[in-house]
């Protein structure tokens, strides 16, 4: 069982460059075929200063941040039970290429269902921009699989 | 081409997008352009190792497929709130479809908003994915 000792935990908070380059690759990488995401013309003629960060690419930042997935080793937990449960955004504004961007990630929760067949952890990240306004909210549950605990 | 409040009502359907079937290069490239770089999605070896047949797709995957339906049918900067739940794997091979319906019709903070209810759903029926997204008309 996961120690919930680390509900709360901070996972840090980590500033980073959102680069053109990045965007695209992430683009090509989900079979992005519409412009806005990939050519600058496109972007601004659409109204954006430069290419959107889409929606889910937070996600991605999340991963970016010095930690990745080293909070599960922290809590002992097998990457291969990992499943990813749930996955919310919450938007306040798009953000752009160019912009660099602080994401702040703590442990919100941590809960075991089943007698403790599959343990529950939440994550919640906040990602802001160089004013220190809140550009989106992430939360994420993560599900670990613990086949050898009976139901 | 974009939503406006003339023409979204409840029971609107978003155009689907259908998607093109899940490779081991889809799930490579998606690892590298997503940063998400957990083995069992791209190394058969280590999915065995954890009781998995072969390799199946990332979740976030999909999410991102779902991300370019509401996309397609409006302007980013219109999406206020998006969340899924996972409900299966994405085996290999699998090809996947993404539907949206619009469900409520609101005004929050003067501002008129439809939720719209998102499904992925796989050729053979199973869904993957079930999400809602909110996006202000305009």
């Amino acid at each position: 069982m996961i120690d919930k000792k680390h509900i709360g935990m901070d996972l840090g908070t980590m500033t980073l460059d959102v680069e053109r380059g990045r965007l695209r690759f992430f683009a090509k990488s989900i079979g992005q075929t519409d412009p806005v995401y990939t050519d600058l013309d496109a972007a601004r003629a659409a109204g954006h200063p430069d290419l959107p960060v889409p929606p889910t690419f937070f996600f991605s930042l999340e991963l970016e941040t010095r930690d990745g997935f080293g909070y599960l080793e922290t809590m002992g937990v097998d990457l291969r039970r990992l499943l990813h449960g749930e996955q919310r955004f919450t938007y306040h504004r798009v953000a752009h290429a160019g912009e660099r961007l602080t994401l702040h990630t703590t442990i919100a929760d941590i809960t075991a269902k089943k007698g403790g067949a599959m343990e529950l952890i939440t994550r919640a990240t906040t990602v802001t921009d160089e004013n220190g306004e809140l550009v989106a909210e992430s939360r994420g549950l993560m599900v670990v699989r613990n086949p050898e605990v009976a139901a | 081409m974009s939503a406006s409040l003339r023409d979204v009502a409840v029971g609107t359907e978003l155009p689907p997008l259908a998607l093109e079937q899940i490779s081991r290069t889809t799930l490579a490239l998606f690892a590298g352009g997503s940063g998400d770089h957990n083995p069992i999605h791209i190394d058969i070896d280590n999915a065995r190792s954890a009781g998995y047949d072969d390799v199946f797709a990332q979740g976030m995957l999909s999410m991102a497929y779902l991300g370019r339906l509401v996309t397609n049918w409006v302007p980013q900067e219109r999406i206020r709130g998006y969340g899924v739940r996972f409900t299966a794997i994405t085996p290999l091979y699998a090809q996947p479809t993404c539907t949206g319906t619009v469900v409520s019709l609101d005004t929050v903070d003067g501002e008129q908003r439809a939720t719209v209810e998102l499904l992925v759903t796989l050729a053979d029926g199973t869904v993957t994915l079930r999400g809602d997204a909110v996006v202000a008309l305009d």
